[in-house]
């Protein structure tokens, strides 16, 4: 019987990564400055090169399109690589090989290679990212058939998807966001994976299904808590795996609540929580009660100014009031609602200070 | 040189020359329903390099692969089953001529993405290093593909870490129809260029399969010494359209007066001749070559063409590897 502690969601990346180089001699970690950062890409990569060597933890040349070709090759013969992109936007250097290539393969060739990539890209937020380092886009790469897209909310999820994805034979891309790299939660010592798509109940309720992706997951269980202070149980689908997306669990849920609402740290048309909405249509239209919810980020380019990035990301106050709307009551403010944000809004917690 | 060998080499290149006349023969019966980029005229360069290997080297190709597919020991068969979208192709009618494979003699794959396939090309070399074997990695490419960014980076990652890859430019001297002049300066060339990157570079007569075949095996030796990458740029000459059976000189992006000094030079029939005046060769063996071949040709026709569609449920096969 392992061992579960409370560990960070960087710790559990770390260790997910750890224990997949311990057990598999062909799994190798590549990614610019992996094993140069002294702060070890957000702590997920410290002491990996020291522990296993040059030949297993490495550093690359600023090539992110040719050296995920390199990993695509490495893995067509015989090779498990984990890639690391410090900002998902460096990962857009990549997509030909990502699309083109990668979710392609084993496909296009009938079924005869696998294609064991895991790529990790990291999605910024806070502290003045801007455009060009904050965005989300799991609505493109979860667009893709042949990828598998995966989300982690939980430092627990963080390990067994990572751990699921390296040892699956397909691409995977793990996407972290870096307000939930610092968060605690309990996660076993050892061995264990999640498996790649698979939704989880973070909070079971009777009233409304809140279908959440990675970070507002966070902030949908906050709006639960808050929503419960006046009898609304909200359930919370933390979907965890975007494709393939675990559909029969947000169908169940709908079934039984008869209200949905999607809500996604990105952009709201044709994005992730649009499938939403078009799968409960599909599947579940006649249980429905009330309209179904996006609550997203509006479309448009992520500002840097803390004074207008606040207006653009959605916080617990917007799932709430999205939920009253759908039941037929009153907005309500941020006071009223008793919130006090005990940092600026553009940092998720205390200890995170710039520049990062 | 080994005079079997000399004979494989040109046996090798008609047995090519035959496939892809008879691919251009039958294509206008639209029955091979996918686009086909013949090589016929650049037969030397897939046989010179492939003739240096291994069986279990490797080779990853381009749109234009039907010759580097069949040097390296592809199967005949599966091509044209493929080509014609059977199930009995290589990769069961899903990919189409620009997808050929055949693992089981090393041939990776081919992708008509200009330039995709030289980094994955590079990272199945730094596989093999990881997993410390000793194989060669042929990466074949264009003179377009030169122009892509992937090149300039797989060429540095396979200098950086010395990795057993040769990188075999046929220059044909057209992306489609643009020709090098409207793509890249005069006075720089490619192999020059390779070399700027600190690749051993060198640069060989297409057109001239021992020329090919000589160089290769130099680079493929220092290979498998562990001694890093070589890069050989052959300038050889693309004889029918880019894509598709035809010849297509009346465009007038090339004149055909290039198209009839190239094709004079000609690597089967030039080839063919010395081996006569070498003695290598005699005119009856030569016919008792081409007959088997294009009876091998002919069979293979057969099979492609009397083999069953994948079944509708092959559709939705094979999007995961299990």
């Amino acid at each position: 019987m392992s061992t579960t502690r409370d560990l960070r969601f960087f710790q559990a990346i770390n260790e997910a990564t750890d224990l997949c180089l311990a057990r598999d001699p062909s799994v190798y970690l590549i990614g610019l400055h992996v094993p140069a950062d002294p702060k070890g890409v957000f702590g997920t990569t410290l002491g990996l090169q020291k522990k296993y060597g040059p030949d297993r933890v490495m550093d690359m040349p600023t090539s992110e399109n040719g050296m995920t070709g390199v990993a695509i090759g490495s893995a067509l013969v015989g090779m498990r690589p984990i890639m690391v992109h410090q900002r998902i936007e460096f990962a857009l250097l990549a997509v030909e090989q990502i699309i083109n290539q990668a979710a392609n393969w084993h496909y296009m060739f009938g079924g005869q290679d696998a294609m064991p990539l895991v790529i990790r890209m990291m999605i910024g937020r806070g502290w003045g990212q801007g455009p060009q380092h904050s965005q989300s886009l799991q609505a493109m790469f979860a667009h893709v058939p042949g990828l598998k897209v995966v989300m982690p909310a939980t430092p627990y999820d963080a390990k067994g998807l990572l751990i699921a994805a390296v040892e699956d034979n397909n691409p995977v891309i793990y996407l972290e966001h870096r307000w939930l790299h610092n968060i605690f939660g309990p996660v076993p010592e050892g061995h264990y994976t999640v498996p790649l798509g698979k939704a989880r109940t973070a909070r079971p309720g009777r009233d409304i299904t809140i279908v959440a992706t990675s970070y507002m997951v966070l902030e949908s269980l906050r709006a639960a808590d808050l929503l419960a202070r006046d009898g609304i149980e909200a359930e919370v689908v933390d979907v965890r795996s975007l494709r393939p997306l675990d559909t029969g669990h947000i169908i169940e849920s709908v079934h039984r609540t008869g209200r949905l609402m999607a809500v996604d740290g990105a952009w709201r048309s044709l994005g992730f929580a649009a499938e939403v909405l078009a799968l409960v249509a599909e599947r579940a239209y006649g249980t429905l009660r009330a309209s179904p919810k996006r609550v997203t980020f509006p479309d448009l380019p992520s500002p840097s100014t803390p004074a207008l990035a606040q207006h653009f990301y959605p916080r617990a106050v917007h799932i709430v009031n999205g939920v009253r709307t759908m039941m037929g009551l009153q907005e309500v403010t941020e006071e009223q609602l008793g919130i006090q944000h005990e940092t600026p809004l553009d940092v998720p917690d205390k200890a995170f200070t710039g520049p990062f | 040189m080994n005079p079997a060998i000399v004979r494989g080499l040109y046996v090798r290149m008609l047995r090519i020359r035959l496939v892809e006349e008879k691919i251009a023969e039958l294509y206008p019966e639209q029955q091979m329903r996918c686009p086909v980029h013949l090589s016929v005229g650049q037969e030397a360069v897939a046989v010179g390099v492939c003739a240096a290997l291994e069986p279990e080297d490797y080779a990853i190709s381009t749109h234009r692969s039907h010759a580097h597919y069949l040097a390296k020991g592809g199967n005949l068969k599966a091509m044209l089953g493929e080509l014609y979208g059977r199930v009995t192709g290589c990769c069961h009618g899903k990919g189409g001529s620009m997808h050929l494979i055949d693992r089981s003699v090393g041939f990776l794959g081919a992708v008509p993405i200009v330039g995709s396939t030289i980094p994955i090309g590079v990272g199945a070399a730094f596989g093999t290093v990881l997993r410390k074997e000793h194989r060669v990695t042929i990466v074949f490419l264009g003179d377009g593909a030169t122009e892509e960014g992937v090149f300039h980076e797989a060429v540095n990652f396979a200098v950086l870490k010395r990795l057993p890859v040769i990188f075999v430019c046929e220059n044909n001297f057209f992306s489609v129809y643009s020709s090098l002049a409207v793509r890249q300066p005069p006075i720089r060339k490619i192999y020059e260029l390779a070399r700027g990157y600190g690749l051993d570079s060198h640069q060989g007569d297409g057109n001239d399969v021992e020329a090919v075949y000589g160089l290769a095996k130099a680079a493929v030796e220092k290979a498998r010494r562990g001694d890093g990458p070589t890069f050989l740029e052959f300038k050889t000459y693309r004889w029918r359209e880019h894509c598709g059976p035809y010849y297509d000189n009346h465009l007038g992006y090339r004149s055909e007066r290039e198209f009839e000094e190239w094709k004079a030079r000609c690597p089967i029939a030039r080839f063919k001749q010395q081996l006569l005046q070498r003695e290598l060769i005699t005119k009856q063996d030569l016919d008792g070559i081409e007959a088997s071949l294009a009876a091998e040709v002919e069979e293979a026709v057969a099979f492609a063409k009397s083999s069953p569609f994948p079944e509708p449920q092959l559709l939705e096969e094979h999007l995961y590897a299990s």
